[in-house]
């Protein structure tokens, strides 16, 4: 089984700022880490692998320093790692991203899964697992909650969607995004951490990917990003003080008065 | 203050740290209040290879990659600490209940039982405490008894860290009474051995969710070849086993101290009495400087004696003792100091500094009082002296 993983270096959210005028993230000082949804990503790969045998290999479309979060996840088992890297990546939006990224699983050959998270937590998209699954023309599922089965021809997986459950079974290859409920991810290991160390991680561009210009990067985005604001909290909550009998008429009164029945 | 760690011991206190924030500082309270052993922080302390990093590589670890295994472990330990000193010393006794087969054990001894231990598959307990014997080791009476290719063991040991939780214990037992601590010799005892039970479960003041028990030996046989060095040895294994062991609980009182140190502070930087914060008051400012000067300098002497002995040097009993007594006396004034400052919601469970001052009295007794490193720093310096004068 030849598992790839697709992983982001985001920003630690919990560190985040906006940049009110300018709209954007303010990502100076902020630490990056490995994006938390890709860890279960990557621990779903790795408990497959280990019982099936195979490899996992992480990729990352980024600048050079994203490989940090290539290291990390080998020294948390993963056995591979391939950085997608080149100036003129810049600026992609999801679909130049999942169209690179897809470009670096056909160059790799012969994989039978993709995993990354359901989402990364800087855009909130979604859209990059599914977008790589068009771009190879290969089946998808989404929100994976638990994967059932998986062998050399299929997979079964519960993907949790609002008020229910769906079981699907899909043909090999596939793109699988993965929910926090699939497992725990496992912590480095200090014999991981050592192979981290050491291993060499290639570098892939745009030439060796056999990608034109205008397929890559800000060229290759057909999104633009006009405006980012903070939604303005225009109703605040009430507090009053008083016997309960009171409390609850004023509740009522005040229920009664919205326009939600 | 920087003591330029190696980029492997970075690793390693980074991944300590992780596994702290992640899997114990959830739970500590708990832990404390039930008084229950943390088996599932063990089992990932042992998958993120936390138990490898004393024993050697060609045994499974990686000691030589942390330059001995001294410093790594004190690191470890520091950081575990921090968080709860109960998960630290749960991990920190199978590098006790190992040492004696790790300094004394043959080549065999090694092979059976170090790559085990280092995976994590087994864990390790060190016996030599009991009822009559605790500072006086020459006290034990434990006896084994050669019969043919077996030792029989008869006697009841106390207070044994990781006590039903190990499988792997090494039991310090007398092999003639006549001759007390020259006659004491150390065997490696499995769980499961038939006449080996465990006694009762101790109700702590502190560290409570490391597990403390009783061990029963009843004709309890164990294999000739499970006897460490030599009969008569045991005492002198002991000793270096504890002098060895002796900088992973100063480095258990030094993360203690810190954790402490860190919630007096943080929680002085948001208390306003008086309008105002209380690290503003010159009788808090006093305060924390001293404990954090005092947790600097306990540190300093923990990791310079951990380095001289990963450095290979031969005599550090009193260097051990000092980081031992220094550290410990460190942890129990600066978490008393901390719930000083914490005030009222120091004295309450909310809180951890209440926990953290608990857990430090026990670091001024075990693994040696300090009455008795005391006695083993003024010995070495009366002997240092007598030479100089010679």
């Amino acid at each position: 089984m030849r598992i790839v993983v697709a992983v982001k270096q985001v920003p630690d959210t919990a560190e985040v700022r906006i940049d009110e005028e300018r709209g954007t993230l303010v990502r100076e000082g902020v630490p990056s880490i490995l994006n938390p949804f890709d860890e279960y990503a990557l621990e779903e790969a790795m408990r497959w692998r280990d019982e099936l045998g195979g490899t996992v290999t992480v990729m990352t479309m980024g600048p050079p320093q994203a490989e940090a979060v290539l290291r990390e996840a080998v020294s948390m088992g993963a056995d591979e790692a391939i950085l997608l890297s080149d100036r003129a990546f810049a600026g992609a939006d999801t679909w130049a991203t999942s169209h690179t990224l897809a470009k670096a699983v056909e160059k790799m050959g012969d994989i039978d899964i993709v995993m990354t998270g359901k989402q990364a937590i800087d855009g909130d998209t979604a859209q990059t697992g599914p977008s790589i699954a068009a771009s190879l023309d290969w089946p998808q599922i989404t929100f994976v909650g638990f994967v059932r089965e998986l062998n050399q021809e299929s997979i079964v997986a519960e993907r949790y969607v609002e008020g229910g459950c769906e079981v699907i079974r899909a043909s090999l290859p596939v793109v699988i995004t993965v929910l926090k409920d699939a497992n725990t991810p496992r912590l480095p290991s200090l014999r991981g951490k050592m192979k981290s160390r050491k291993i060499e991680i290639p570098v892939w561009g745009r030439e060796y990917l056999a990608l034109p210009e205008h397929e890559v990067g800000l060229d290759g985005s057909p999104t633009r990003v006009v405006k980012i604001t903070t939604p303005e909290i225009i109703s605040n909550g009430e507090i009053h003080h008083g016997e309960p009998e009171k409390l609850a008429a004023l509740l009522v009164d005040s229920l009664l008065g919205t326009e939600v029945h | 203050m920087n003591y330029y760690l190696s980029e492997e011991l970075i690793d390693l206190k980074e991944l300590c740290a992780k596994i702290a924030e992640k899997y114990i500082l959830p739970v500590r309270a708990e832990l404390d209040e039930e008084n229950r052993f943390p088996r599932e922080i063990i089992e990932v302390m042992a998958e993120s290879d936390l138990n490898s990093i004393y024993i050697p590589e060609e045994y499974g670890g990686f000691a030589e990659m942390f330059g001995g295994g001294s410093m790594a472990l004190t690191v470890a330990t520091e950081e575990l600490s921090k968080a709860c000193a109960g998960v630290a010393v749960s991990y920190a006794a199978n590098a006790l209940g190992a040492m004696p087969i790790l300094i004394s054990g043959s080549e065999e001894q090694k092979k059976k039982y170090l790559p085990d231990l280092a995976s994590g598959k087994k864990l390790a307990a060190f016996a030599l405490t009991e009822s009559e014997a605790g500072s006086d080791a020459g006290g034990v009476k434990t006896k084994a008894v050669k019969d043919g290719d077996t030792y029989i063991l008869n006697g009841t040991k106390q207070w044994i860290t990781n006590g039903g939780e190990a499988q792997v214990y090494t039991v310090i037992a007398q092999t003639d009474p006549s001759r007390g601590t020259r006659g004491l010799s150390a065997f490696i005892v499995e769980e499961g051995t038939p006449g080996f039970s465990y006694g009762k479960k101790e109700d702590k003041m502190g560290i409570r969710a490391s597990s403390t028990m009783e061990l029963i030996f009843e004709d309890c046989r164990v294999p000739a070849e499970n006897l460490i060095a030599r009969e008569g040895h045991g005492f002198l294994v002991a000793m270096k086993t504890l002098n060895k062991s002796r900088p992973g609980v100063a480095a258990q009182a030094v993360g203690i101290a810190q954790g402490a140190l860190d919630e007096a502070a943080e929680y002085a930087s948001e208390r306003v009495q008086f309008g105002q914060r209380i690290d503003s008051f010159q009788g808090i400012q006093f305060m924390l400087a001293d404990m954090a000067t005092q947790v600097e300098a306990a540190r300093a002497l923990v990791y310079s004696t951990a380095r001289m002995i990963d450095a290979g040097e031969r005599k550090y009993d009193k260097e051990s003792a000092m980081a031992k007594v220094f550290a410990s006396d460190v942890a129990m004034k600066v978490t008393t100091d901390a719930v000083q400052i914490l005030g009222g919601y120091g004295y309450m469970k909310e809180y951890p500094v209440e926990k953290m001052m608990r857990d430090a009295k026990i670091t001024q007794i075990y693994e040696g009082t300090n009455q008795i490193q005391r006695s083993v720093i003024a010995s070495a310096l009366i002997k240092e002296t007598a030479a100089r004068g010679k």
